[in-house]
Order: C-alpha cells, then structure tokens, then sequence
C-alpha cells in the first residue's frame, strides 16, 4: 500500500513538480481559455448575424416585392447557406489546417489563425441555434415592435434577440463547451494549448498517465464550472418573466 | 403629386386618415380580404368597426399602419400616401399607436421598460422625461404600483392597459385597436373598456375593432359594419343601431344583441 502510494508521489514529483512542469499545464491552460474566448465572441456575431439574415429571408419571401432589398438579402442569404454547408460539412481540424497552411500561410500568429478558425467554426452552429431562437418568438412581438415605430433592425435587436438567446441559452451553453473542448485540436498547428501541454510533459518524462489524466481533469472541471455558472445565469434570467 | 394631397380633402386638416380603394389579396388564400374599402377618418373620431369573423377587420386596421401592405388602393395619413415607399412609414407609425388582442407586452422587459423603450430609444424623449410620462400614464389606468413589475405577473387586464400606455407613450395621433378586450377573462373586460372610454372622451382619435357594442353605443362617434372585405354600412351609433338599413346588418345585430 505504502508502495502505491510512493511511486504515485513519484510520478507526481517526476511529472508535475521536476523542471517546473506544470507550467507547461498553466500555460496551456491560458492559451485554451483564450482561444476559446475570442473564438466564442467571434462564434456569436457571426452566428447572429447569418441567423438573422436566414429568419428574415425566411420569414419575407413570401410577402416581399421584389427590389434592391430583396436581391440583397436573397443573396446574403444563398452566402449563408454555402458557409453553413460547408463548414459543417468538414472536420474542424482540417478547417484549422487549411487556415494555418493556405489562407494564413505567411502570418505567424497561431492564436490569431486558431482563434479565427474556431470562432468561424462555431459561427455555423451558433447560427442555427439562434435561427431556431428566433423562429419560436411570437410574430405579435415583431408587430409590437414595429407599430411603436422601431424600424426592422431595431425590433431585432432590442425586441427578438434578446428574447431569442435567452430561449436557447442552454442550447449556446452546450456549443460553448463543444468549442472549449474543440480547442484541443490546436497543437496541430503547434500551438500549445492544454492538451499540447500534456503531451510536452509526456515526451519529457516517456510516462502518460500523470499528464494525460491531469489535462482530462482540467477539461473536466472547466466544463462543471461552466456548466454551473450558465446554470445559474439561466435561473436569474427566468426570474425575470413569468 | 399623390402624396402630398392635403388640397385633395376638402375637410383640410380635419382629415387624420383617408381610405381610397383599399384592397387587399393575400397570396395565399383565394378570397379577397379587403374588397375596395374607402372611408374617412377625423380628428378626434371614435371609429368603430363591427362584422363576423374573417370579414376583414383587422386586416383593414393593420392596414392602416401598414402591418399588412396593401394590394391596392390608397392610405393618406395625415397628408401622406402611407402606401407610398418613398414615405417613411416608420416615422408614421410613430404617430400611430396600436394595441393588439394578445397584448403583446415584451416579456424580457419591466412595465416601465416596456413603456419607455420606444420613445427613448427613437429619440422622442430623453429619460427624465419618458419616465415622468410613464409615471403619469401608469396612474391614469390606474397601475401605479406595476411600474417595476414583468409583464408575466400581471393579470390579463392589467396587461392591456399596460400596452396602451405603452402605445400612448409615444403620443400617438390615432390608436388602433385590434379586439382588445377578446382574449380577457370577463371580469376584467370592464377595467379595459373604462380606460378606453376615457381616452375616448379626452378626445383621442381612435379605431376600434370590438364586440362590445355598448362600447360603441356609448363613446363610438360612428360605427362600421364589414362583411366579406367591404364596408357595408357606416353610420352615428343611433343610426345604425337604432336603424340598420343592410340585410345582412340586421341579421347580424339580431345574433349579437
Ligand atoms: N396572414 C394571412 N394569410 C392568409 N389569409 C389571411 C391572413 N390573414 C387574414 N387572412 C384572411 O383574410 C380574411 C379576413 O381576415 P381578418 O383577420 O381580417 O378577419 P376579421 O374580420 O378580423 O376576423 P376575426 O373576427 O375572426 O378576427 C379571412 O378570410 C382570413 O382567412
Ligand atoms: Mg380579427
């Protein structure tokens, strides 16, 4: 029993402590967050941006004239679909690759090129989320909006918006954590991010389980913490209707 | 010129609404909603309007603030061919206030909020001001103490005053009404309907399509009888209750009266 115990002490000391180690679980812990942060925001306009353009399309094709407004919209709308089937149609790695090697190939700001990759990634599935947000608020708060005087743009973003994300918050949550842990993928362009931390440690020290057990706890925790705190910004949100 | 035709009117500036060939198809459906509609509207008139169901009412009253675009015909609103794109119909609906039968409160936001978003945010009023109005309109429908409360803890009734002063914050023109008082429980119509009638007598130009036809009889300064999309009788509340010239008038005030 006293064996177990110190040869775990040992890998500990060998994995975490030796070298200062565990700084390669700190930084990568940093760089994780960060990416994921700004590709969240990233994620978030672009998906409210192409959701509101899809529902809008949706929802005047049928009453519009056709004008110059129109044709705009019938053509940000047809952009939209193509960057939707796309972008969930391939692997995000790959999307990652391409940015880095192809689109960025001469910049050398990894955190810039994961950042834009995740968050374009994450756009798409934002975008449908907050689409179906959108579809389930009543018809009558778009009309209330506008006899009061607020223009199109207006009504959705001080009326319908709102409301829409409150209603799939949840839903945002859940893409929130797919992305955080997405991020993992990141040591493909050599960034090192958590994940990429542990595997540093693993080639400096030839023993797995310590590091790889320490980042799936990392992940693990960040997503309860997470989870708890949409949890609880959710319960004061519903406080304040019905 | 169409659309600056105060000379068209020979009643000049009496006229708030002008209704010409009104007509409205939608594209879905195979019967005309508004069939040629045409009627005037005064200042300070308490229009009401009255017919079965899918006779056309609300859509001639959404029309009127372009809720509903128009197949045909025309809408001045004081002056302006409202049906004309080159007028800013968001500046116009501004003027006009409208209050639907399910409310239509914004969930998300306070009474107060709900009241002062529009005048605020368009740039009518700055704060100090809209929250002084607020005030001021909360008591006169008597809601004073719900300045701070969400549209989910108000009864049925509380809400639809909460709406109109919500609709009268921006210090509309005219106020279209949409049966306002027909998704309330009945013990709470009467609190609606008094509100109303004050607003009436304080002298609001007002169009209102209801059932209550005491409503009518007591602060209508003319009623209209819609059936099949077209306006078949118009007259003073005596007139046409007293004496309803159309067949079909006749027949349907002997079912609701
Ligand atoms: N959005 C729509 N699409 C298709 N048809 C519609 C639409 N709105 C109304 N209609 C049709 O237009 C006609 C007039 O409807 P409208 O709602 O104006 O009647 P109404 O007099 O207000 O009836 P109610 O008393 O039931 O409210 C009906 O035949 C209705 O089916
Ligand atoms: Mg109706």
């Amino acid at each position: 029993m006293t064996e177990w115990f110190n040869d775990l002490k040992a890998q500990f000391i060998l994995n975490f402590i030796n070298e200062g180690r565990w700084k390669y679980l700190l930084n990568g812990l940093g760089i994780t967050l960060e990416i994921t942060f700004f590709a969240l925001l990233l994620g978030i306009s672009i998906g409210v941006v192409i959701a509101i353009i899809r529902s809008s399309y949706d929802n005047t094709v049928e009453t519009m004239d056709s004008g110059l407004g129109h044709t705009i919209l019938k053509l940000l709308n047809a952009i939209s679909k193509v960057y939707l089937t796309v972008i969930r149609g391939t692997p995000v790695v790959v999307q990652l690759l391409i940015m880095y090697y192809i689109i960025f190939a001469t910049s050398n700001n990894k955190i810039f090129v994961a950042v834009l990759a995740f968050g374009i990634n994450s756009g798409a599935y934002v975008a449908e989320i907050v689409r179906s947000g959108i579809m389930s608020i009543d018809k009558g708060q778009m009309e209330a909006g506008r006899s009061l005087g607020f223009n199109y743009v207006q009504a959705m973003a001080f009326i319908i918006i709102p409301q829409a994300i409150k209603n799939v918050l949840p839903a945002l949550a859940n893409e929130f954590i797919t992305l955080l842990k997405e991020t993992s993928v990141s040591g493909y362009i050599a960034l090192q991010d958590l994940t990429k931390g542990g595997y540093i440690i693993i080639g400096r020290t030839y023993s797995a389980f310590m590091p790889l057990i320490a980042v799936a706890l990392i992940y693990l925790i960040l997503v309860m913490f997470f989870t708890w705190l949409v949890g609880k910004l959710e319960r004061r949100l519903r406080s304040n209707d019905h | 010129m169409t659309t600056e035709n105060s000379s068209l009117n020979p009643r000049g500036k009496d006229v708030l609404i002008e209704v010409k060939g009104l007509q409205k198809h939608f594209k879905n459906s195979t019967v005309k909603a508004l069939d040629g509609v045409d009627t005037t509207i005064k200042r300070g008139d308490v229009v009401v309007v009255i017919g079965p169901s899918g006779s056309g009412k609300s859509t001639f009253l959404r029309c009127l603030n372009l809720l509903e675009v128009p197949s045909g015909g025309h809408i001045w609103f004081e002056g302006k061919d409202i049906t004309d794109k080159k007028n800013d119909i968001n500046k116009m609906r501004q003027k006009m206030g409208m209050v639907f039968q399910s409310f239509n409160l914004f969930p998300h936001k306070s009474v107060k909020e709900n009241i002062m978003m529009a005048p605020v945010k368009l740039g009518v009023m700055k704060k100090d001001e809209a929250t002084e109005r607020t005030k001021q309109l909360l008591d006169r429908v008597g809601l004073p103490d719900k300045i701070d409360a969400y549209p989910g803890n108000l009864s049925g009734g509380q809400k639809q005053r909460v709406a109109i002063v919500r609709a009268l914050a921006m210090n509309p023109d005219v106020m279209l009404f949409d049966e306002p008082t027909s998704a309330l429980d009945p013990e709470m119509i009467g609190e609606v309907l008094d509100v109303m009638k004050k607003l009436a007598r304080e002298g609001m130009t007002m169009v209102v399509v209801t059932h209550e036809m005491g409503f009518a009889k007591e602060v209508g300064t003319r009623v209209i009888f819609m059936d099949s999309g077209k306006i078949l009788e118009e007259n003073t509340p005596q007139e046409f209750f007293g004496n309803p010239q159309n067949e079909r008038l006749r027949s349907f005030l002997s079912k609701v009266l």
